[in-house]
């Protein structure tokens, strides 16, 4: 054989091997992850959990986030939006998964404002503030205060909750169904207990769509 | 092209092949199946990924300078990896471990057949590229 037929048909047959066993690795790691979804419904849906939208709503959409995340402060309004295009049909569940250091202790706080059901407002203002408190890629809880003092709370009170065993164990329990789930990364997304194919707001968009299409 | 030459490109050819299956696994790993390389890992893969594009480039038209530049990396290559297995394998002591942060190069992320391990695959590839260009050079000095 001619060494450059050689060299460019070994070239080929490599760059398509690895193409098609990156094809064959996703697609068996979204089915496990379907599978997963499905045995596991009970460490998805916890009723205590902030959500928006009606309880009755056809499509649920459970949300793992961080409020330290860049891509979940990007989403949130995405998501919201879609919810808005299609009212009384989806609600969101939002689940704690903080995965940036530091970013458990504002967990806490914002677990203490949906006590005093202010979780929207607190987690809206966070999202907004991002930048001032989380540096580097870790989150300054002590750099909150100022964030939250604005908004109807409770200082007290969201201060002592925050530092409360149930607020500690239900973010513990959160952390938990995140590593039942296999949730690694955030934000991540599960549509009626499907998780997405892979990772995108078109995908979220599709599962959705799918979803409001089966309920009707 | 002599007989010398032939056998020469057939040489570097394979060392190309053992490079390129060697970055292609590596990125595998890390892009598709989501490993985080450890430190050490990125040391070898420093100077693994040159090589698919410096072997490539000698072999058309071929060069035997090739070896001259090629030689070094895939020697460093293969202290590094040298160095990381007898790490995994816990001869070397933790205390000289250079990684502070993120994932830890004596953890083990992945054991085939018990045995084969992520550091043990990249210094069997570096071995193997040694030996091929080690052989290339000799031919040439005969």
């Amino acid at each position: 054989m001619n060494p450059k037929t050689l060299f460019a048909s070994v070239g080929a047959l490599l760059v398509l091997a690895f193409a098609g066993g990156a094809y064959f690795y996703k697609q068996q790691q979204a089915d496990a992850a379907a599978q997963l979804a499905r045995q596991n419904m009970a460490a998805l849906v916890r009723p205590d959990a902030p959500g928006f939208g009606k309880p009755d709503a056809p499509v649920h959409i459970v949300e793992f986030f961080d409020p330290a995340c860049g891509t979940c402060r990007e989403f949130y309004p995405l998501v919201k939006a879609l919810m808005a295009a299609n009212p009384d049909k989806i609600r969101l569940t939002m689940r704690y998964a903080p995965f940036h250091p530091g970013s458990e202790s504002v967990v806490k706080v914002l677990e203490a404002a949906h006590r005093q059901g202010q979780f929207e407002p607190a987690l809206q203002a966070l999202f907004a503030a991002q930048d001032a408190w989380v540096i580097n890629h870790t989150s300054h809880v002590e750099m909150t205060g100022p964030v939250l003092e604005s908004l109807q709370l409770d200082m007290t009170r969201l201060q002592n909750d925050a530092n409360a065993p149930e607020v500690a164990a239900t973010i513990a329990r959160d952390l938990l169904d995140a590593k039942t789930m296999n949730v690694t990364m955030t934000p991540e997304y599960f549509v009626n207990g499907k998780p997405l194919p892979s990772f995108g707001f078109e995908q979220l968009k599709a599962l959705v769509g799918e979803a409001l299409a089966n309920a009707r | 092209m002599t007989e010398v030459t032939d056998r020469r490109w057939a040489l570097v050819f394979g060392a190309w092949l053992v490079a390129t299956l060697a970055s292609l696994g590596a990125l595998f790993m890390s892009e598709v199946m989501g490993f985080a390389p450890c430190v050490l890992c990125w040391w070898q893969r420093i100077f693994m990924f040159p090589l698919v594009l410096l072997l490539a480039l000698g072999l058309f038209p071929f060069d035997a300078k090739v070896l001259r530049y090629a030689m070094p990396l895939a020697l460093i290559g293969l202290l590094v990896a040298g160095f990381h297995v007898l790490l995994t394998m816990g001869i070397i002591p933790e205390a000289l471990e250079p990684c502070r942060q993120g994932i830890p190069c004596k953890t083990i992320q992945v054991e085939w057949f018990g045995f084969l391990t992520i550091p043990l695959l990249s210094f069997l590839a570096f071995l193997t590229l040694n030996g091929l260009l080690l052989a290339a050079y000799r031919s040439a000095s005969k």
